[in-house]
């Protein structure tokens, strides 16, 4: 028996999940997301878009300390947020940009995310809500497909509508697109609103089954995940 | 027995690998707990003020001179504008119209001073346009004036160069760039709503430039120069991006 035998063994029981490639994208996303939220949260509060009269808590906020940033800048916190929201901005888009075209031309949207059917989403989601669907790493079911078209199609609108405030003259077509420069605010408000739902979920499900997070860091899981059949009961 | 030792290997790994995870996870919830923010650390500042530069070239870029704000209706015009300065509109600067002198310096040709009365000669065009605060608010208004690149060209400044600065009664100072002193849409209002322009809104005359955030739209301007070296600004020093261009 030679040395390399179990390591091939050990790697054949290997699921392998996410290409290291995929897996920087994906934190780097992480990351992008995180600022462009906390900044985004603390530049909301200066003028709030919406009617209803809500600001984030600021120490949720992404911009420094109001005392430092006074003393420093000698002005009231807005700099440093927008700042660092339009430094995060370059990340996230062509972050984006680079997953998009990665994941047409590896085939990761055809093989991972489709098909998927209205059909499909709603049996899914039915089993879900019973607690009668499973898991099964590296392979997504309907509800999670839709649920990461979902998030794209959120971060999509989010980068397109804040290019339109960003620039209501330049990008004027766009900016009219999205109903006019003050509707732009509002729809890239609820773009945001609709990351940070899917954040939640998916930090939820996240903790209920710790090893897509090894598998999300590492690109492999050391044991198969579950028995072949998918559904647990 | 080499398979027990890579065994053990891949446990130790293992457990390196979720201790890895653990620390860096703990990490995570240990500087949001403390609300840790490193905005204010030198590094980040400066790594942000590097990303602001390159803001400015992107969005010089971007910019084109035929692109023209969208302009509305008169119905569309606030009448009840909303002042805005960093004190109080009792306190903005009263200019009258026999001592004010508007001084012209750097590169232009022709730096005789100008008079309200001189000024109110040059042909004016109207524009109703949206003006829209670095916070986010945004108002449309009426403004009427001559277009700041005629008056560059009357008096010879030197249109090859970078930048266009003002300085203003109340302190207030900052720059543009030359293409965006050029936009037909950039004027010198000296008019708001058809009423000549209010002391709250920059009597004699502010810089009008729907291109740009409103932050960049100078009152009660004092002096026009004509510079290659970066002028900056008021708020540009305080942390904001000088382009800021809409």
């Amino acid at each position: 028996m030679t040395a390399s035998t179990p390591i091939e063994t050990t790697s054949a029981r290997d699921a392998q999940l996410h290409p290291v490639g995929r897996r920087i994208m994906h934190w780097v996303n992480a990351l992008a997301i995180l600022v462009m939220i906390g900044s985004g949260w603390r530049i909301y509060n200066y003028y709030p878009a919406l009617p209803w009269h809500f600001g984030f808590p600021y120490y949720l906020t992404l911009g420094g300390d109001f005392t430092v940033t006074e003393a420093i800048n000698n002005e009231d916190g807005l700099a440093n947020a927008l700042a660092w929201h339009f430094a995060a901005m370059w990340v996230l888009v062509l972050n984006f940009l680079a997953y998009l075209i990665v994941g047409v031309v590896s085939g990761h949207f055809r093989r991972d995310f489709l098909p998927v059917s209205p059909g499909a989403f709603a049996r899914d989601f039915f089993a879900a809500l019973r607690g009668r669907l499973g898991h099964q790493l590296g392979e997504y079911n309907a509800v999670q497909k839709v649920f990461y078209w979902g998030v794209l199609a959120a971060i999509l609108v989010t980068i397109l509508s804040g290019l339109s405030i960003w620039k209501p003259v330049q990008l004027k077509e766009l900016t009219w697109l999205f109903g006019g420069y003050e509707f732009a605010r509002v729809v890239h408000f609820f773009g945001m609103a609709a990351i940070v739902g899917f954040l939640v979920v998916h930090l939820a499900l996240t903790a209920l089954v710790p090893k897509t997070l090894v598998a999300m860091v590492f690109g492999r899981v050391s044991a198969p995940p579950h028995p072949k059949k998918g559904v647990l009961r | 027995m080499t398979r027990l030792i890579l065994d053990r290997k891949a446990t130790v790994a293992g457990i390196e690998r979720r201790l890895f995870l653990r620390q860096s996870l703990s990490l995570g919830v240990l500087s949001m707990l403390t609300g840790c923010d490193i905005s204010d650390q030198d590094d980040v500042q400066s790594v942000l003020k590097l990303m602001s530069r390159w803001n400015d070239r992107a969005q010089a870029f971007l910019f084109r001179r035929e692109a023209l704000a969208p302009t509305y209706g008169e119905s569309d015009v606030v009448r009840d504008f909303r002042y805005n300065a960093f004190f109080p509109a009792a306190d903005a600067p009263k200019l009258s119209a026999a001592d004010y002198r508007l001084e012209l310096s750097g590169l232009i040709e022709d730096k005789r001073s100008w008079s309200v009365e001189r000024l109110y000669t040059l042909p004016q065009q109207g524009q109703i346009t949206r003006h829209v605060c670095v916070e986010g608010w945004s108002m449309i208004g009426k403004w009427s004036g001559p277009p700041l690149g005629d008056f560059l060209k009357r008096v010879g400044a030197d249109l090859s160069a970078k930048y266009v600065g003002y300085q203003c009664a109340d302190g207030y100072y900052g720059s543009i760039d030359m293409p965006t002193a050029l936009h037909p849409q950039t004027i010198m209002a000296f008019k708001f709503a058809d009423q000549i322009l209010p002391v709250k809104y920059g009597y004699p005359f502010k810089v009008r430039i729907p291109t740009k955030l409103g932050f960049k739209n100078p009152k009660w301007v004092t002096t026009i120069f004509v510079t290659n070296r970066m002028p900056g600004g008021f708020w540009e020093d305080r942390g904001y991006n000088w382009f800021s261009g809409s």
